[in-house]
């Protein structure tokens, strides 16, 4: 165990003086949080509104003024002809085209209802979704829909857990579990690489040392990097997200605490058979970007293909980012999820005993 | 005779390629051992397999007692090893590479303290104490990681290529270092391609592809050769082995 201290207080020695990684390891998990939780997120603004309206109503001249003060659209251009508004839509000059069709006052006055026509460029369908959805909102508030017939049924609906559907609450714990998943695998990786290339490591190597003193010599600092890196992202979470902490936050650690060695020990499965820093990272991003992509932070993993999810049970940074949401927003305890934790713990023991069992102390 | 590293017809092949080709000799205990050959000749390969780098593709080999395929821990503990690369690290001081190996080999906080005490007195670098290795001349480089190979006491010290790319007098001053190091007992392996360091080493093996062509001291291999420096011998072997093929 002495051993391993002082390969441990040899890497603190330097992670502290690389003049690139200390500014890595505390700037990135801020940038990133910050960064991508405001941008990356699905709530659309700003949508390019094309208007024809052949009613020029006072009554559809408001529904028009509706649509601009909403926030969601910025009415671009009216046409004059739908052929013209679908021009510009074709050349996406426009998002959606809004038409209002003429005795549109007239009708609602007489009959108590209207109809309007929306076309959405849905290309992107999830922004096209729900442009239509905001626009249906704003139009329902003008023009009420048939009233329910006597006997129909009505459905009502809550958003709980996150009342207000606010995206960024939805993201920033997901993208705090993906860039500490990131990192720690890429510093584990290429740390060991470096090692090789410089050829320190066969120094190492000639030394009584045991594996399991060096690779342990090699994962600790990063396990604790790792929750240096969880605190300061909580820490931001709540300071500029205010996300909610529902959740017991020593469950948080000690759950970071378990998951960590999943990541240290692919990036060290990676550096066994890496043979420069290059390959490395070339190696690891392959497995991250299909990692970050399933892991449930852009799309719900539970809505991909069968064999998807299958696939994605061997997804370590998915059981992460269920984990962070669950506790955070949802205030699980450690009976809800208990097999999430008892999977990474497993995964994390099954990764390492083959990164050992890979390391050659010679070749 | 109390020899400290014995082989048997030691071979290493990658692939098609025989890197070693069935070598066998003796080294005893406090003896200076020249390890010659051109580039390719198979010195390295042969160091890695007797430091337990390399697993041989047949053959035996024991350093200090112990088979280095069946005990390679047993052996490791016993030797010390200076590699062709540079091999301490870099982004750390003089004194923290000392304190790294000594708490590696298992040597007390104490035991560290007094050995580091001594080495930097020793090499009189005591000002470059607390100074980034990367920032010191390549032969105050080696010579510190000549004397860290030390650090434990090992009974045999392997030393790939030491001097090379070191000024003269800087090779002179290591020289010294590896004699006092005989003195005391241990048993030093030295790969080198410099023929004039042949002359110091106690006897000499000049490796040809993989084989060992002559083996003796350098005043007997001079005489059979009838050469007047090791240089000589060298290139009369070389031609020797050429002409054969």
């Amino acid at each position: 165990m002495r051993t391993v201290l002082y390969l441990v207080q040899k890497e603190f020695l330097q992670v502290f003086r690389n003049r690139f990684m200390l500014p890595m390891l505390l700037v990135m998990p801020v940038v990133q949080t910050v960064l991508l939780s405001f941008a990356a997120n699905y709530e659309i603004q700003n949508l390019s509104l094309g208007v024809v309206d052949h009613d020029l109503s006072p009554m559809s001249r408001q529904l028009v003024a509706r649509f601009g003060a909403s926030g969601y659209f910025r009415v671009k251009k009216s046409a004059f002809s739908i052929q013209e508004a679908d021009a510009d839509l074709a050349r996406d000059y426009t998002d959606l085209i809004l038409e209002i069709p003429p005795h549109f006052e007239r009708d609602f006055i007489r009959e108590g209802t209207a109809g309007v026509s929306i076309t959405a460029n849905a290309i992107n369908p999830v922004k096209a979704g729900l442009a239509i959805g905001y626009a249906q909102a704003i139009v329902q508030s003008e023009i009420p829909p048939r009233p329910p017939q006597k006997g129909g049924l009505e459905l009502t609906y809550s958003n709980w857990y996150n009342p207000r559907l606010d995206y960024k609450t939805f993201m920033v714990p997901g993208i705090l579990g993906v860039i500490i998943s990131m990192i720690i695998c890429f510093l584990t990786a290429l740390n060991i690489v470096r090692e090789r290339e410089v050829g320190t490591i066969e120094q190492i190597n000639v030394t009584p040392i045991r594996k399991w003193q060096f690779i342990l010599g090699k994962l600790l600092p990063f396990w604790l990097i790792a929750l240096v890196m969880m605190t300061i992202g909580l820490a931001v979470g709540w300071l500029i997200f205010r996300i909610p902490m529902l959740g017991d936050l020593r469950l948080v650690f000690l759950y970071t605490l378990v998951f960590a060695p999943c990541m240290l020990g692919l990036g060290f499965l990676i550096s066994n058979f890496a043979e420069s820093q290059q390959q490395a990272i070339f190696t690891a991003w392959f497995f991250l970007v299909i990692f970050i992509l399933m892991c449930g932070l852009f799309t719900p993993a539970d809505s991909m293909p069968r064999w998807a999810q299958w696939l994605n049970m061997l997804n370590p940074v998915k059981y992460f980012v269920e984990f962070m949401r669950l506790v955070l927003l949802k205030g699980a305890g450690f009976a809800e999820i208990r097999q999430n934790f008892f999977t990474v713990l497993t995964y994390g023991a099954v990764v390492n005993g083959l990164a050992m069992w890979t390391y050659r102390k010679r070749v | 005779m109390d020899y400290v590293i014995q082989t048997e017809q030691l071979t290493k092949r990658f692939g098609t390629f025989t890197a070693v080709n069935a070598i066998s000799f003796a080294v005893t205990r406090g003896e200076v051992f020249g390890f010659l050959g051109a580039n390719g000749a198979g010195k390295t390969t042969a160091l890695k397999m007797l430091t337990g780098l390399l697993t041989p593709s047949s053959g035996r080999a024991t350093v200090a007692g112990f088979d280095v395929w069946r005990q390679p821990e047993a052996v490791k503990r016993r030797i010390g090893y200076m590699s062709q690369r540079f091999s301490l690290y870099e982004d750390l001081t003089v004194r923290e590479n000392i304190r790294l190996y000594g708490g590696i080999y298992g040597l007390k906080r104490a035991a560290i303290r007094v050995k580091t005490a001594d080495l930097l007195e020793r090499l009189d670098i005591g000002a470059y104490a607390d100074q980034l290795v990367a920032g010191l001349p390549l032969g105050w480089r080696q010579k510190l990681a000549f004397s860290v190979a030390l650090l434990h006491e090992p009974r045999i010290v392997f030393l790939d290529e030491p001097t090379s790319g070191v000024d003269p007098l800087t090779r002179r001053q290591f020289w010294d270092l590896i004699y006092e190091a005989a003195h005391a007992g241990v048993t030093l392996m030295i790969t080198t391609h410099y023929m004039d360091e042949a002359e110091y080493c106690d006897r000499v093996s000049i490796m040809v592809d993989g084989k060992i062509e002559a083996l003796d001291t350098p005043r007997n291999m001079k005489a059979a050769f009838g050469a007047e420096d090791m240089d000589e011998v060298f290139r009369l072997l070389a031609r020797a082995t050429a002409t054969n093929d």
